[in-house]
């Protein structure tokens, strides 16, 4: 079942619509290339004809617009206030995505109450026909902000570097993501690795833990939480180029090892 | 322009009146319009811009300022910060039983015993009505309950004398909840965590304390050594 790709189109009230999946991307440590995993995956997924939707979730204090050089005018902020609509905050990002963007001061407004929670996914709700991907970019920690962020998408990836503070918060974020949100699959980003396979190897490192110490403490062997490894981003000097020049590598090195490395992760995300 | 012509613009017997009615000298041995005179009369203003008229505790706006403070705080050092709230049960009775002026009178003693509860450090403040607030940094989750129960129980402890012969005999309920360390968060999430433990200690019977209880993030040194402990860098095949 595939939707004609094109931004315009509009959901029939009769023909099914397939709708975007929701992808919350998030880490425990900060500093460890969460933001730009989500933004070169946007963009790698945009190569492979899917639309895709990056909606700025570090309440607050968002950083998505430093990243890809975006100076807003409107923002999700705008939109939560009344003050804008949603078409509006909507905006185009390079590397062929749309963006919207928290806009700073977000925190500030939303007292994260149910009420904002629920605007926060009826806005969710009103793109998804128009969009292949929503994904989430989450801040860091894991605050309630972060939390709550993360409960409104599907699915949860957890990005982690084969450092041990990265892997012990990354490992502290799944537990409480099992704990608190029931979640039973969590995908896994290992970004910055040394040599092919090492996320693979931090992956059964992961899983070895949690079925020792978080799966008796959600329920049974068939609840277990299982962690899905999705891609592997090696160490590569153009990430630090393109981050300086603030543009995505997927657009500066398409060719590089780690571009390719975002690409394989997005075709692992398409199947 | 010389100091005194510029003071000598300035209208500043509306704000003298008020630190007058609120009791406030200025100690200060400054010629009137002079530098040091005029700091003075600001220092003033904003102390009691700061404070509950009534109480004379911290008010709503100077509680914002200082858990606004504190939670950024708390974000980048990782010390744990504990805030309470505290509210008096069925205050409505005393005011329909004993009048308004001893409601005040309840309301003074309460504030003032919970400031007899805490350290220097802390900030007691009137969050509105009968519901106060108390910010402390670096309280150590293990002295939490302790500190809060020392609290409830003085103010239980300590009747009010409202009229001749007329003692009053309150008691509290309080919410808490330790901020997220090491984390960013809202100075409103934190409250509203610690309003819905004072819900609780309200529906719960009145007259105690409950305090959130810490999600479960703590990653013990067992789980870390096996996290790093065999063979990490060895694929597990």
């Amino acid at each position: 079942m595939t939707s004609p790709i094109d931004p315009t189109a509009q959901p029939s009230a009769h023909a099914s619509v397939r709708l975007a999946r929701t992808i919350a991307v998030t880490s425990g440590k900060g500093g460890v290339g969460k933001t730009f995993i989500s933004a070169n995956l946007a963009a790698a997924l945009s190569r492979r004809g899917q639309r895709v939707l990056v909606l700025d979730a570090d309440l607050g204090l968002a950083n998505l617009d430093v990243v890809l050089n975006l100076h807003p005018k409107t923002t999700l902020h705008d939109v939560l206030s009344g003050q804008s609509d949603l078409e509006a905050a909507i905006l185009p990002a390079p590397g062929g995505f749309s963006v919207l963007l928290a806009g700073s001061g977000l925190v500030e407004y939303s007292r994260l109450t149910n009420d904002v929670r629920e605007q926060l996914l009826d806005i969710i709700e009103k793109v998804k026909p128009r969009f292949d991907y929503i994904i989430l970019d989450t801040g860091a920690g894991i605050s309630d902000v972060v939390l709550f962020a993360v409960s409104l998408a599907h699915e949860v990836m957890v990005v982690a570097t084969p450092e041990p503070t990265s892997l012990t918060d990354a490992y502290a974020t799944m537990k409480v993501l099992a704990t608190q949100q029931a979640r039973r699959n969590i995908k896994l980003v290992v970004n910055q690795v040394a040599r092919v396979g090492e996320g693979r190897t931090i992956r059964g490192q992961l899983q070895q833990v949690i079925d020792r110490y978080v799966s008796p403490m959600v329920g049974d062997e068939n609840e277990s939480l299982k962690l899905d490894l999705v891609g592997e981003v090696p160490i590569d000097p153009a990430v630090r180029e393109a981050i300086l020049r603030r543009q995505l590598l997927m657009e500066v090195s398409p060719g590089s090892p780690a571009a390719l490395g975002v690409g394989s992760l997005a075709d692992k995300l398409l199947g | 322009m010389s100091t005194a012509d510029l003071t000598a613009e300035l209208q500043l017997q509306t704000a003298l009146l008020l630190l007058k009615q609120a009791g406030r000298e200025l100690n200060i041995d400054a010629q009137p319009g002079s530098t040091p005179w005029l700091q003075a009369v600001v220092d003033a203003l904003c102390d009691l811009s700061s404070r509950d008229a009534l109480t004379g505790q911290a008010n709503r706006r100077q509680f914002e300022l200082t858990i606004t403070r504190e939670i950024d705080r708390v974000a980048r050092a990782g010390e744990p910060a504990l805030v309470l709230m505290a509210d008096i049960d069925h205050f409505k009775r005393v005011n329909d039983t004993y009048g308004h002026p001893a409601g005040d009178q309840v309301l003074r003693a309460v504030a003032a015993a919970l400031q007899d509860c805490v350290r220097p450090m802390d900030t007691v403040a009137r969050y509105g009505g009968e519901e106060f607030a108390i910010i402390l940094p670096n309280c150590p989750t293990t002295f939490g309950l302790t500190v809060a129960e020392r609290i409830r129980d003085k103010v239980e402890r300590r009747p009010v004398n409202v009229a001749p012969g007329v003692d009053v005999q309150v008691t509290i309920s309080i919410g808490g909840a330790f901020a997220p360390q090491w984390v960013r968060s809202s100075a409103a999430l934190w409250v509203e965590r610690a309003d819905r433990q004072l819900y609780l200690a309200k529906s719960e019977g009145r007259n105690r304390v409950c305090l959130e209880h810490a999600p479960v993030v703590q990653v013990s040194a067992e789980e870390k050594g096996m996290l790093f402990g065999t063979s990490q860098f060895q694929d597990l095949e």
